[in-house]
């Protein structure tokens, strides 16, 4: 099914002069509305005029999530704040998050890109849509909200959790379409499980799952335990939110929405690009965003681009599935972490010198859990084990508070975290995708 | 009147103990007393010794977090009632005891119990007031 199909199967020569148009005036319009830009291009020797071809595109500078840090809150916005009508934000490599923009159109666009992503999955407007992503700053839960009105679909807003609340609603509401992380719905086929609930017997037919990185082997699972058909959705924040790119019904490979976004996989240490196949650090360029456009920005993302003609008729290339990171940042539940915000806690507490592992598994209830391991110095041992178990609260708290996650704070003797030249390895990761 | 006491963490894995009489045995220090704190993560293991101050440089040598801490003696009557002699009058001045352990050895003919508690002047006070002795460091550490 087709929500755009002129914007899906658009021939490939029509598609990339729409893509050249569009490259150029958003290279004109950072260059004239953004300082941070104007200074990136012509430290690179790059004016807008120089964008002749889609191939020029190697030579404009990249954008990294750190330009994104040092330009906070508002710096990248091309548009003046009177013409910004919602900011989002994610978690940023420190205390302060990468916060994005849109303008009206902004929304609209997203809107219906969402309600593209959702078509593929199989919604229609017939659907009752239960969106289990979070609302908030977070893209996810407004992301697929307006992509489901924008078809007409009937709409669930239950946000995140609440995994028995979910459950009745989705019986008594009879869903068509679950909207989640993968993790949360195998969580949630345990609890199901446990009150004795026949999830075989509900209405779903498709389930829409992302922001996290999954597997085959939990497709799998998941279509073994729910009557549902589980498909892929790709999107960051920084590019827009979920519907950057999604899976067909052949769901061999996500059709990244090219019309609007402009991806490349380059070697994440040289900077090349990498020809279409080759693994490696996907890049997206924005075309049409008028709040918040980016330049080659470096997902670190690991994925790669396959041209084939998909089966389903839609010319988008095609991304792999995320296979990993070029950076040490974390997912937990949905929530992006990154090791140095933990340590930015630690100090906010007043530990000069923190050695800290975070442990990340999934245990038999398939929710992810984050251990915090915590050396514990001599100045913060005190005789008393109350102490200690408060220090531990006090993390813990400290950590829910700034970074939205639950974590187990565990405090460990001096040394025992295991160091290499000198530097503490921050992540054990013991999931199994 | 007090008496050092060394506390050690430790993370509740095994052999973790071992090292630590390991360390204390090979330096030459004898333990009088012991007693541990334990939750399912970590634990707290709490000695009195011959020579709190060498005990805690071979700990902290070694590597483990310690510190010392002082904690009260108490000598009592070896026989039924003897340690409620020396809680009731606590418990009336409001005193929260944090814990307390038993020597395996005896001071003479008493019992020798470490008592540690939140008030520890007023603690060692109240004890003497009642004719209980509390025995000095420089005497528990030669036992």
């Amino acid at each position: 099914m087709f929500w755009d199909r002129t914007g899906e199967t658009m021939p490939r020569e029509e598609l990339e002069k729409l893509q050249l148009a569009r490259l150029r005036d958003t290279v004109a319009r950072v260059y004239e509305r953004v300082p941070f830009y104007r200074e990136l291009l012509r430290r690179a020797g790059c004016e807008p005029g120089d964008i002749k071809s889609l191939d020029d595109l190697r030579r404009l500078p990249f954008t990294t999530k750190e330009d994104l840090r040092e330009n906070y809150p508002f710096g990248l916005f091309a548009v003046p704040l009177e013409d910004v009508v919602r900011v989002h934000a994610s978690s940023g490599t420190t205390g302060k998050p990468c916060v994005v923009g849109y303008t009206q159109r902004d929304i609209e666009t997203w809107a219906d890109l969402m309600a593209r992503a959702l078509t593929m999955g199989g919604a229609t407007r017939g659907d009752v849509i239960q969106n289990a992503y979070g609302y908030g700053l977070f893209t996810g839960g407004l992301g697929i909200h307006y992509g489901a009105e924008r078809i007409g679909a009937t709409v669930v807003p239950v946000s995140g959790g609440h995994t028995k609340r979910q459950l009745m609603l989705m019986q008594d509401f009879g869903s068509t379409i679950l909207t989640c992380t993968p993790s949360y719905t195998l969580y949630m086929a345990e609890e199901a499980q446990a009150a004795g609930i026949d999830l075989k017997g509900l209405k779903l037919k498709s389930g829409i799952f992302g922001a996290e990185p999954w597997s085959e082997n939990m497709r799998r699972e998941i279509e073994a335990r729910w009557p549902l058909k589980a498909y892929d959705i790709y999107g960051l924040s920084e590019v827009m939110g979920p519907g950057v790119a999604m899976e067909c019904e052949v769901r061999q490979g996500l059709h990244v929405f090219e019309d609007h976004f402009l991806p490349e996989i380059i070697d994440p240490t040289t900077g090349q690009t990498l020809p279409y196949g080759q693994t490696g650090e996907l890049v997206f360029t924005t075309l049409t965003k008028e709040a918040f456009p980016l330049l080659r920005y470096r997902t670190r993302d690991i994925s790669a681009l396959y041209p084939e003609p998909c089966p389903c008729g839609r010319t988008h290339v095609r991304m792999a599935r995320i296979t990993g990171r070029t950076d040490d940042m974390l997912i937990i539940r949905g929530v992006n972490v990154f090791p140095s915000q933990i340590e930015s806690v630690l100090l906010g507490l007043g530990y000069t010198e923190p050695h800290y592992l975070l442990v990340v598994d999934r245990q038999a209830r398939r929710l992810d859990e984050l251990e915090v391991w915590v050396e514990l110095s001599e100045g913060m041992f005190t005789d008393a084990v109350r102490g200690l178990e408060e220090l531990e609260q006090r993390i813990a708290h400290e950590l829910d508070s700034v970074l939205g996650i639950r974590a187990r704070v565990k405090l460990v003797e001096p040394r025992t975290i295991p160091r290499s030249e000198g530097k503490a390895r921050r992540v054990v990761d013991r999931r199994e995708l | 009147m007090r008496v050092k006491q060394i506390s050690i963490f430790l993370e509740n894995k095994s052999g973790r103990l071992a090292q630590v009489s390991d360390v204390l045995g090979a330096g030459g220090v004898n333990i009088r007393a012991l007693s541990i704190a334990d939750t399912t993560d970590f634990g707290i293991l709490r000695l009195i010794v011959n020579d709190p101050e060498r005990a805690y440089r071979l700990l902290k040598e070694a590597g483990f977090t310690v510190n010392l801490t002082d904690v009260l003696a108490v000598e009592l009557e070896d026989r039924p009632g003897g340690l409620a002699r020396a809680l009731k009058p606590l418990a009336e001045a409001g005193i929260n005891i944090e814990y307390l352990y038993a020597f395996v050895q005896k001071a003479r003919d008493a019992a020798l119990v470490v008592f540690r508690v939140e008030q520890m002047d007023e603690a060692a006070n109240v004890l003497q007031a009642h004719g209980i002795r509390l025995v000095p460091g420089e005497e528990v550490y030669r036992l």
